[in-house]
């Protein structure tokens, strides 16, 4: 793991709070994302990891603690602001959300929309995302016309198509099938290398989290239980940690 | 047995929902003044509500003048009235019949689809994945869902009529060897401004509520597929019942102006 103590982080959750009446789901939650780094979070179904994504990109409003993205606090932006500091967060959504009224190509532009570009450059990075991932033929074709890989694929394309400098994936490989969730896992390592990015990674995959992680967070009862590297969890005598490895 | 508290609890229900769609109405006139102005998708989506209605618009109009006539016939015959069958018939479609039954079918039609498909949308996290990318959902979903419909179901029902009274004077043409020039010179001479203006203006509003009462639905569905199938359900239920309101407003404030 590389030494990170000097390095200012490009995300930072400190003591997020959450809670839906009664049910406490976050309890004071903290990470600290850094450049270049793939960290992944792990949780039991229920734990709060959807909650925290959902209060990182704005979705959802926190009771409590302060998000920092590239150094700024989002809970103190303008909506203009936020929206301009969303342009450098990717995000891979669990079921692709592609839209399913627009073809591939129509979809992988939609993020350019606010961006004053001629119709070269955007096709031009609509291209180049597409065969990131493999996948130029299918630019005119429509969600519905694409397996659940490719759809993964289109919409990872989607989220590194502004060049984020963070992305966040949301249980990349859940629903496909092993070769297909492989497949998945190398482009996000290729995307990684390629564009220097930072990943936050939210899966219960633990294959995917012993390729791709370079430090792990269980969250367990609203809170970072155990941090570490996967060898350092999965050899942990914990009973809660072990039971995420078995 | 149907007790004081249920009854309250649905009152307290549907006024909520009132006041829901209220804001929401509230957030449409906000947004809509406001750029960017999403001109390709308004375009969009007023080909598919007026284009796509279009063959369903027209059937229903066509059989609506078709039987009314039909019905008519026999008692204006009794009182030796036939002739005064097209401007009975204009001034009926025109003013009331034609507006209200085809707005009633675009709001099956068209509230229940902008139901649905915001709902799918929300339920599949397209909405998110929009506003996360910077975009505000809203804006390109609704406001141009409500636009679409605010412009679309006038023109709609003006189609209507003219296929309806269409459809009336081919029955007079069979059955009463009326020419269609005739028949149409009576309509014409018939219809006032008065029977006209109203009915134009309250199109709109009926266009306004199919928009609004559909993108509301949709646009805060929940509860996965079964939350789908309910936006779209009642979407239908509540617009139908908001366009009769709007009638009898709109007939009550054209009975004080044109009275006058």
């Amino acid at each position: 793991m590389k030494n990170t103590k000097n390095i200012a982080p490009v995300l930072k959750i400190n003591q997020l709070k959450k809670s839906f009446g009664d049910n406490h789901v976050l309890n004071g939650f903290s990470i600290e994302l850094f450049e270049g780094e793939n960290l992944v979070l792990m949780g039991k179904s229920g734990s709060g990891k959807s909650v925290m994504i959902k209060c990182l990109v704005g979705l959802m409003q926190p009771d409590n603690g302060s998000i920092e993205i590239m150094g700024k606090d989002i809970t103190k932006l303008s909506q203009n602001e936020f929206n301009n500091l969303r342009t450098e967060i990717g995000f891979l959504f669990q079921g692709s959300a592609l839209y399913d009224s627009m073809t591939v190509q129509e979809n992988l532009e939609f993020p350019l929309r606010k961006q004053k570009r001629t119709l070269e450059d955007t096709n031009k990075l609509v291209q180049e995302a597409l065969e990131s991932v493999s996948l130029a033929n299918a630019i005119d074709l429509m969600p519905d016309e694409l397996s659940g890989g490719m759809k993964r694929r289109v919409a990872l394309a989607r989220a590194i198509i502004l060049r984020p400098k963070i992305i966040i994936y949301d249980e990349p490989t859940t629903g496909l099938d092993p070769i297909t969730a492989k497949e998945i896992i190398q482009l996000m390592r290729n995307i990684q290398k390629t564009h220097k990015t930072s990943s936050l990674i939210i899966t219960h995959d633990v294959d995917c989290a012993r390729v791709i992680s370079n430090r792990m967070i269980l969250l367990i009862d609203g809170i970072n239980y155990a941090e570490g590297t996967f060898e350092e969890l999965s050899t942990s005598k914990d009973e809660k940690i072990q039971a995420f490895f078995k | 047995m149907i007790t004081s508290i249920q009854i309250v609890y649905t009152l307290k229900k549907l006024f909520i929902e009132i006041g829901e769609i209220s804001y929401f109405a509230g957030r449409f006139f906000k947004e809509v003044f406001t750029r960017p102005f999403e001109f390709k998708e308004l375009l969009r989506q007023c080909y598919n509500m007026g284009n796509r209605s279009l063959l369903l618009v027209g059937i229903t109009g066509f059989i609506l003048g078709l039987v009314f006539t039909l019905q008519s016939r026999p008692t204006l015959l009794e009182f030796g009235a036939v002739s005064w069958m097209p401007s009975m018939v204009s001034i009926s479609i025109v003013r009331e019949i034609g507006p209200v039954i085809i707005a009633l079918i675009c709001a099956g039609k068209i509230s229940s689809g902008i139901g649905a498909e915001l709902g799918s949308m929300r339920v599949t996290e397209q909405i998110d994945a929009m506003e996360v990318s910077g975009t505000n959902p809203f804006k390109f979903l609704v406001v141009t869902r409500i636009m679409a419909a605010t412009l679309m179901i006038p023109l709609l029902i003006i189609f209507g009529d003219a296929i309806a009274l269409f459809g009336s004077a081919l029955v007079e043409n069979l059955k009463g060897d009326v020419s269609f020039l005739l028949y149409f010179n009576k309509v014409f001479d018939a219809l006032k401004f008065s029977d006209i203006i109203p009915a134009t203006v309250k199109s709109f509003f009926f266009g306004f509520a199919i928009g609004l009462v559909g993108s509301y639905k949709g646009y805060n569905c929940t509860n996965g597929t079964v939350g789908v199938g309910e936006a779209s359900n009642s979407a239908v239920v509540f617009t139908s019942m908001l366009l009769f309101i709007i009638d009898f407003i709109a007939v009550f404030i054209s009975d004080i102006f044109f009275e006058l």
